[in-house]
């Protein structure tokens, strides 16, 4: 399979602090992979380098072959690479439908001129935006909420949502930021069919954080396991369940 | 004898610039605790120091106070208007909109500016002098006995600020709501109580630069705070907003740039330079010369 | 269902024969002089800040950059336009066109560094622009320094200055629903997830702040070619205050609480007028009270539209007054 994302040893240092360190990492054509480790093991860090949130101190990130390096968070979604965010950023106070037309954005090819005088590609291309963004919200069961507010969902439906509006990006990678946080066992059993259905259907590949041990290990092929900023182990779930440094890391040094 | 000259003047400016500089140090510091502990550009603030300079007028000329208890006077007065206008005004929109909070600031402003203009008309009050001015020549440098008054009342003010904010239980109840107030209220810290103290200590210390203000220029109207005002919390931000000692650089600061450009320029551009300068430190260093970076968690 | 080319052409015919209406309506009120000059004094007042409000809104509301040197930008426009008249004879359509443009590149050139700045930071700032640019004025003498740039023609009819922001408002709700609008509200929201989501912000807010800058220009113009007279002292920060007043007051985002903020404020102040020591206790006074009151100003950040009537008549109906944003 071909590769889509390559780390190659890199760095995020904060001041004196290695927030991420030495990592190195492949992801390639339609995989999904787990990025796991405890809390402030520099997880979220890893997706902010990946999304050109932060720039890397060292080492060199490519995309399909192109620098991520460098370039603007904006400029990253253009190129390809989705992702939520561990804490909801909806904008919260328009309505569903418009979260997702915003993310249509990058795609419509009309001037300011046309949508001032309401001629030429205008019509058609907010009709197609339209359509395109309605499809969107029908597979994520949110159709009928079209018109309310993102804050006044439930949670639940607010993960999808976000989901939902990544997926308008049209990316080839999407990064997921702890997905099933806070979401009961019954809602993050669905979140794994649609996380499987999804890759398949938009022919993605999927980086996932999460703390559900049972959903990381059930739905991805590989997982990256972090502690304190280093890459300690990477391999298939059973691999990682048998990892012994994996287990020192989440159980502690006396269980080894 | 051109060097020379150029030298005095620069000296001469210097005076000028640090009496002026702490004036607008004594505002700017009640902007910046207020700013600090709500998240609010109190743009009342500036009419607080005119308020403060009228009851300091009013207490010397007619209840003939001498210097010292009419400006204890006037920064007790002046407190009170602060605590009012937080407890009536600022109260009610903690959790509204920060802009709307903003606009009612700027209610405020208008209220006291035109409350004032039909309480005392608009015409400017000669404000008396409370000591004969004497002028002292140091080296060719003018110094007269207002600026050293000026100096002196503004240092002294200000140590007693950095005391009661740094070692009393009011100052650290005070940095611990500004830090964070929900914290604060959940550690058993009575905020609104903390909040009005707050106010209470920054408008008094704008009363008192409103007071020294009419000593030194002689005049003093109802319109007197509103380029002050604007210019002390400059200087707040050009320090580091929320910063203590940051208000006192950043007044010190304008005063001199002030001095300079009007000793050496034209008067004309003076508020421009003031404007320019702010507009350069949000640029280079936008958390102020004594601010840290902060970057907003992802 | 319609499509959105009807469903839109049929919302637009609408709107231009109410305003035809109005237009009519006041025409005939000034002309048979039922209504005296200090009406229309007053009525074209309000024409100019509702430009200022709905321009500031543009930035202020839609896309969350919180600027408080709006009256600059009028300025510039004031003094270009009376350039353009006055010194080089040339007609006015030219002057407004050249204060508009003038303005906007003004916008864009403090734009790109400033809206770097977040909140209260940018606000400052703005504030500070805005003052640079009236000493700046108040020290050129080609323009009549401190006393003012006098001598301009009133040009400014109440027929311009009424389809002058028919325009400006059609113009900036029409962006306001357009894809670069949608990226600007996104900004407002949460600029990091719009940066996520593939928008290039520091474009957008640019964009945004260029646009109003600009119409600023334009109700400047107006305003010079209406009192005959530019000067600094009219556009010092305290306007760029009573704009952002009418534009908090009336709903941030929401372009008919621009409008709405505009007459209000405007009429208050000119009902107020025959009692001048009062009137800025007053005004000043109902301005605290409303805040107070409606934090979220007049119309929240929904708009005026035919499914709000719907919805009060049919007595319900929650989801009222989207019209527009759809």
């Amino acid at each position: 399979m071909a590769e889509l994302l390559k780390v190659n040893n890199a760095s995020m240092i904060f001041g004196g602090l290695r927030a991420v360190s030495n990592l190195t990492m492949q992801i390639d054509e339609g995989e999904l992979i787990g990025l796991i480790g405890p809390n402030g093991a520099g997880k979220t860090t890893a997706f902010n380098m990946l999304t050109g949130v932060y720039e890397p101190s060292e080492g060199e990130i490519t995309f399909n072959g192109q620098r991520i390096n460098g370039k603007k968070p904006y400029q990253v979604t253009q190129m390809g690479i989705a992702r939520t965010f561990q804490n909801i950023r909806l904008f919260s106070e328009l309505s569903v439908l418009d979260n997702v037309k915003i993310a249509f954005n990058s795609q419509v090819r009309y001037g300011l001129a046309e949508a001032i005088g309401r001629f030429g590609r205008y019509f058609k291309e907010e009709e197609t935006i339209e359509e395109k963004a309605l499809a969107l919200l029908k597979i994520f069961h949110l159709e009928k909420l079209r018109d309310e507010t993102a804050k006044n969902l439930p949670y639940g439906e607010q993960r999808r949502l976000e989901i939902a509006r990544a997926l308008a990006t049209s990316p080839k990678l999407l990064l997921l930021d702890e997905p099933a946080a806070g979401m009961n066992p019954q809602e993050t059993k669905e979140l794994m069919e649609m996380i499987r259905w999804i890759k398949k259907e938009f022919s993605l590949s999927i980086l996932l954080i999460e703390h559900d041990m049972g959903l990381v290990m059930n739905v991805c092929q590989r997982i990256y396991v972090l502690e304190y900023g280093i890459c300690i182990a990477n391999g298939t779930p059973d691999e990682i369940k048998h990892n012994k440094r994996v287990i020192k890391a989440y159980l502690g040094e006396e269980v080894s | 004898m051109d060097t020379g000259s150029f030298a005095h003047q620069f000296a001469q400016q210097i005076v000028n610039g640090v009496s002026l500089g702490s004036i607008y140090a004594l505002i700017a510091l009640g902007y910046t605790m207020i700013y600090g502990i709500i998240k609010l550009i109190n743009f009342a603030h500036g009419d607080i120091y005119m308020l403060g300079a009228y009851i300091g007028f009013v207490a010397i000329t007619k209840a003939g106070l001498p210097f010292l208890p009419a400006l204890i006077v006037s920064m007790i007065g002046a407190a009170l208007a602060g605590i009012i206008i937080e407890r009536i005004a600022y109260r009610p929109m903690r959790h509204a909109p920060r802009i709307a909070a903003l606009i009612t600031a700027i209610g405020v402003s208008f209220f006291l500016e035109n409350g004032m203009i039909l309480l005392v008309t608009p015409q400017p009050r000669t404000f008396p002098a409370v000591f004969a001015p004497t002028v002292y020549h140091i080296g060719g440098v003018v110094v007269n006995n207002q600026q050293i008054l000026i100096l002196a009342s503004a240092l002294l003010l200000m140590l007693a600020l950095t005391y009661i904010v740094n070692k009393t239980k009011a100052g650290k109840a005070m940095r611990a709501v500004s830090y964070d107030s929900d914290a604060a209220k959940l550690m058993g810290i009575d905020t609104d109580r903390v909040i009005s103290t707050t106010f209470a200590l920054g408008s008094s210390l704008a009363a008192a630069a409103g007071v020294l203000v009419g000593i030194y220029y002689n005049s003093i109207d109802p319109l007197m705070g509103m380029m002050p005002g604007i210019k002390a919390f400059i200087a707040a931000v050009v320090g580091g907003i929320g910063i203590l000692p940051g208000a006192m650089l950043g007044g010190i600061i304008m005063g001199l740039v002030e001095a300079m450009v009007s000793g050496f320029f034209s008067s004309t551009y003076r508020d421009a330079a003031a404007f320019a300068i702010l507009i350069l430190i949000l640029l280079y260093k936008p958390t102020g010369l004594l601010g840290k970076n902060v970057k907003e968690k992802v | 269902m319609k499509s959105l080319r009807q469903s839109l052409h049929k919302q637009d015919l609408l709107g231009l024969g109410i305003m035809v209406v109005l237009f009519a309506v006041f025409y005939l009120l000034f002309e048979e002089e039922i209504l005296d000059d200090y009406w229309e004094t007053n009525v074209v007042l309000i024409l100019i800040n509702i430009i200022m409000s709905v321009s500031l809104n543009l930035i202020n509301g839609l896309t969350g950059q919180f600027s408080i040197g709006h009256a600059g930008f009028m300025a510039v426009g004031a003094y270009t336009s009376a350039i353009i008249t006055v010194k080089l004879g040339m007609d006015f359509p030219i002057a407004l066109i050249v204060a508009t443009v003038s303005a906007a590149f003004l916008g864009f050139l403090i734009g790109m560094p400033t809206l770097r700045l977040n909140g209260d930071y940018l606000a400052i700032a703005t504030l500070g622009l805005g003052e640079i640019i009236r000493i700046a004025i108040l020290n050129i003498d080609y323009v009549g320094g401190a006393s003012g740039f006098m001598g301009i023609p009133r040009l400014t009819t109440f027929p311009i200055a009424f389809w002058i922001t028919v325009f400006v408002v059609y113009f900036i709700k029409n962006f306001k629903n357009s894809a670069d609008g949608r990226a600007c509200l996104a900004i407002r929201e949460n600029e990091i997830a719009a940066e996520t989501m593939g928008i290039n912000t520091t474009k957008y807010k640019v964009m945004a702040f260029t646009i109003g800058a600009g119409f600023a220009g334009t109700a400047g113009a107006l305003f010079s070619h209406y009192y005959y007279i530019a000067h600094p002292a009219s556009f010092t920060f305290m306007r760029s205050f009573d704009v952002l007043t009418m534009v908090v007051l009336g709903g941030l985002g929401s372009i008919s609480g621009s409008i709405s903020g505009a007459i209000l404020l405007t009429g208050i102040s000119a009902a107020l007028a025959d009692y001048p020591e009062w009137r800025m206790v007053i005004y000043s006074i109902v301005l605290i009270v409303l805040m107070l009151n409606r934090p979220q100003g007049i119309f929240g950040n929904k708009e005026l539209s035919l499914k709000m009537f719907q919805s009060i008549k049919l007595g319900g109906g929650s989801r009222g007054g989207t019209a527009q944003s759809e």
